[in-house]
């Protein structure tokens, strides 16, 4: 499946805003993200496996909340950061 | 208790010195001449990122350690081997344990404190973040570990308090030192959560609080309401370490655990709150204090608009002001607890960094002091470094 990588994560993918991916739930596609492209995953996720709080993650354009979601190989996976900062 | 063997008399320092300063948004190098007058500015290293410390390795002069996170992403450690040149991310930065399923486990929001650790001890570090937890790097800070007992610890989390307890900027574990003559006695500091000791290499940790006062009303015996700013051991004379803290300026002479409030000897209108406190290299009886205006709502900025620091030549027993050089008037600065340091040439040279941006550098032990870098982001640390050749 295809995960689409936010600017400020792009350092880990030598740029690239679309890179492929594999694994039957979203926990499975962010560990092979994080083989990949190491260091990725801790970016976005806590120690305790929850999506940090200023981090939003799409399936198919929804919303996930939790890292158990089921994906499949055509899915379209947004990593996106959150609209806060200054 | 500690041991009362001699230190090895520090020398002063030679050669190369870099001033390593870590911004809210991101990290530079400020490398001097030989005489310490000119100054050269590195560009932005990790522009954006928060980099709340970074510190050189005095046991090899080349290796630093960045602790870096950003607005959006989760913590990490930058590490360079060739002083700053070029960086890479630590495979495992500090993380605390996973928790079981329905339990609520903690996460480190950033990396705060870096103390390399013993001279005997190559590539070990320690590491303090918020909220509070301890780590240690056996690697030269590629993996990290949570290190001793504390983090997880049911006594020493009721000590460490809510997030409401720390800084408004979270809960932070600070001042780790680890004394020059042992590697197993080490020290630490939460705010909030006191100071803490250990001779043992970290198997058990005390509290470190008498004499120490806390905000009236409230329990002096409770680990959780005292709350030192800065903590810093004597390379000079290891059984003396000085403390500012919230509620004033103290020193400790081991093997007493009585505090003494030093800062009581400071001019009552300037009064002995404020952030960093610094030490001298080679001489025990010297200390310099940054003071900002603790009353009504802690506005933390200098006393009366008018920046000042103020050392001691006697441990304590009288202050002298230092202001030669700086505003007199109207400037209404905020120096961060990481954000004042000593070198250690001959004669010492003091740096400080505030949070609008500017580097001030104190020569002659801060007699004169001089603006050497403006226009930065917001200054959270600064640290003197001697780079290796």
């Amino acid at each position: 499946m295809t995960a689409h990588i936010p600017s400020a994560l792009r350092s880990y993918t030598a740029q690239q805003g679309e890179v492929q991916a594999e694994g039957a739930t979203l926990a499975a596609v962010l560990t092979d993200l994080d083989r990949r492209f190491p260091g990725l995953r801790f970016r976005i996720i806590t120690e305790q496996d929850t999506i940090r709080q200023h981090m939003r993650i799409f399936v198919n354009g929804a919303q996930v909340a939790h890292l158990a979601v089921p994906v499949r190989p055509h899915d379209q996976i947004h990593i996106v950061c959150a609209l806060s900062g200054g | 208790m500690p041991r009362s063997t001699k230190a090895t008399p520090p020398q002063p320092a030679a050669g190369s010195l870099a001033l390593l300063i870590g911004t809210r948004k991101g990290a530079f190098i400020l490398r001097s001449d030989r005489a310490r007058r000119a100054w050269k500015l590195s560009d932005p290293m990790f522009l954006g990122h928060i980099v709340h410390h970074m510190v050189l390795d005095p046991r090899d002069r080349h290796t630093m350690l960045m602790a870096a996170s950003t607005g959006h992403l989760g913590p990490t450690m930058f590490r360079s081997t060739d002083a700053g040149k070029t960086w890479k991310e630590s495979a495992a930065p500090p993380a605390f344990p996973k928790v079981p399923e329905g339990e609520k486990g903690r996460t480190v929001n950033h990396t705060f404190w870096l103390t390399p650790c013993h001279a005997n001890e190559p590539n070990a570090w320690y590491a303090g973040t918020s909220p509070q937890g301890l780590f240690r790097s056996n690697d030269g800070g590629v993996t990290w570990e949570p290190f001793s007992y504390i983090n997880d610890d049911p006594q020493y989390r009721e000590w460490m308090g809510t997030v409401q307890d720390g800084t408004p900027d979270g809960p932070k574990l600070h001042s780790i030192i680890v004394d020059p003559r042992d590697p197993r006695h080490l020290y630490f500091a939460m705010s909030g959560g006191g100071v803490h000791e250990s001779v043992d290499g970290g198997k058990t940790f005390t509290p470190l609080l008498q004499g120490l006062d806390v905000v009236q009303g409230f329990d002096q015996a409770t680990p959780t309401f005292h709350d030192p700013h800065c903590v810093r051991l004597c390379p000079s004379n290891p059984d003396r370490l000085y403390q500012q803290n919230h509620c004033g300026i103290y020193r400790l002479d081991r093997p007493s655990n009585q505090w003494v409030r030093i800062g009581k000897n400071m001019p009552k209108q300037v009064g002995d709150i404020g952030f960093p406190m610094v030490v001298h290299p080679r001489d025990a009886g010297r200390a310099w204090v940054f003071p900002m205006d603790g009353s009504t709502v802690w506005p933390r900025v200098s006393p009366g608009g008018k920046p000042v620091a103020y050392v001691t030549k006697n441990a304590g027993k009288s202050w002298v002001r230092m202001d030669k050089g700086f505003p007199r008037a109207n400037a209404w600065w905020t120096v961060k607890r990481q954000a004042m340091t000593a070198d250690a040439h001959h004669p010492v040279g003091l740096y400080l960094g505030t949070t609008q941006g500017e580097i001030w550098a104190g020569r002659n032990e801060g007699a004169t002091w001089t603006c050497i870098a403006k226009h930065l982001p917001e200054i959270y640390s600064v640290e003197a470094a001697a780079l290796g050749r």
